[in-house]
């Protein structure tokens, strides 16, 4: 991975910003791992969300970058719908599912 | 650990961002379908967190080994031999790269701050910022290398270069005895961050699996 799909290191090593970029990390890598996709389809995918998106020096906004691309991947190969998933958002987000 | 959670009692966390909800919502619901599993996702989580290292700077440092003309290059002009590499943007500042030889053993610090080579070992770690490596490095520095594990024969001579706005250091390790044969991805492996600072020497092939 380079340039702008490489990953964001600090001390030389990747880290995380939160812990959800982390999830959403390895819930990406596990499925290519498991054989769900292939890495340079779900690469394609991040390269498009960072083209779509403005400038990001710090790269604060990459793991929504990666987010997106995930999603969309998981959409398009019917591994969840997007109503199931707005549906279980919410209800993180409202407090209703607590882990 | 106890010390950061409240189990009991009433449980108030504060509302999830939308892309905390977002991968929760997806991890759970592969989860649920069978499709992952949380020790799957965990273990790359680790992996990348802990494997994977300042691989710019490691990449040089392996060409340095196996092609001379770029060695010599890296040492008389790092910053362009760096470039070369298609590794820029130390801040304006030049880079310039020390060889460790069996007599000279060269370490990097930053007496006033955390300046260090960032295009090619990413941020400082933690030690590198502390008080307390960059007051004693300069001052007993074979003390403070055999804190780190490096014990270096009385022969050998120690120098400590303080970096600063305008010259960052980085350590061109020795090549590691038995690596003969080997081609510059697999000496990539070789090199660590802390031996590119010079509080370590290059791993040795023996030593990794």
């Amino acid at each position: 991975m380079e340039g702008e799909l490489a990953l964001p290191r600090r001390n030389g090593e990747l880290v995380f910003a939160a812990p959800w970029e982390g999830r959403a990390f390895g819930i990406a890598v596990a499925l290519n791992e498991g054989g769900v996709y292939q890495w340079r389809d779900f690469q394609r995918r991040l390269a498009e969300e960072i083209a779509a998106a403005s400038s990001d020096e710090e790269g604060s906004a990459y793991y929504e970058r990666w987010l997106a691309s995930l999603e969309n991947l998981l959409l398009e190969h019917g591994m969840v719908t997007r109503e199931e998933l707005d549906a279980r958002t919410s209800a993180y987000e409202s407090g209703e599912l607590d882990d | 650990m106890s010390d950061n959670h409240n189990h009991g009692g009433e449980h108030h966390p504060d509302p999830l961002s939308y892309a905390e909800a977002r991968t929760k919502a997806i991890e759970s619901l592969l989860i649920e379908k069978g499709l992952l599993s949380t020790d799957a996702i965990d273990a790359r989580v680790q992996a990348y967190e802990q494997d994977i290292g300042p691989l710019n700077g490691a990449r040089v440092v392996a060409r340095a080994w196996t092609d001379e003309g770029y060695r010599k290059r890296l040492l008389s002009d790092g910053t362009s031999a760096i470039g070369e590499m298609g590794f820029f943007g130390a801040q304006g500042a030049e880079i310039v790269v020390l060889e460790n030889t069996p007599e000279t053993h060269n370490v990097v610090v930053c007496t006033l701050c955390s300046c260090y080579p960032w295009p090619v070992l990413g941020l400082p770690p933690r030690w590198y910022k502390s008080d307390a490596y960059r007051a004693r490095v300069v001052i007993e520095p074979r003390a403070v290398l055999e804190e780190f594990g490096l014990v270096l024969h009385e022969s050998v001579e120690v120098r400590v270069w303080d970096s600063n706005s305008d010259i960052r250091y980085m350590v061109l390790p020795e090549r590691p005895e038995g690596t003969e044969g080997m081609g510059e991805d697999e000496l990539t492996s070789l090199v660590t961050r802390d031996s590119m600072v010079g509080v370590s020497k290059a791993k040795s092939p023996a030593l990794t699996t």
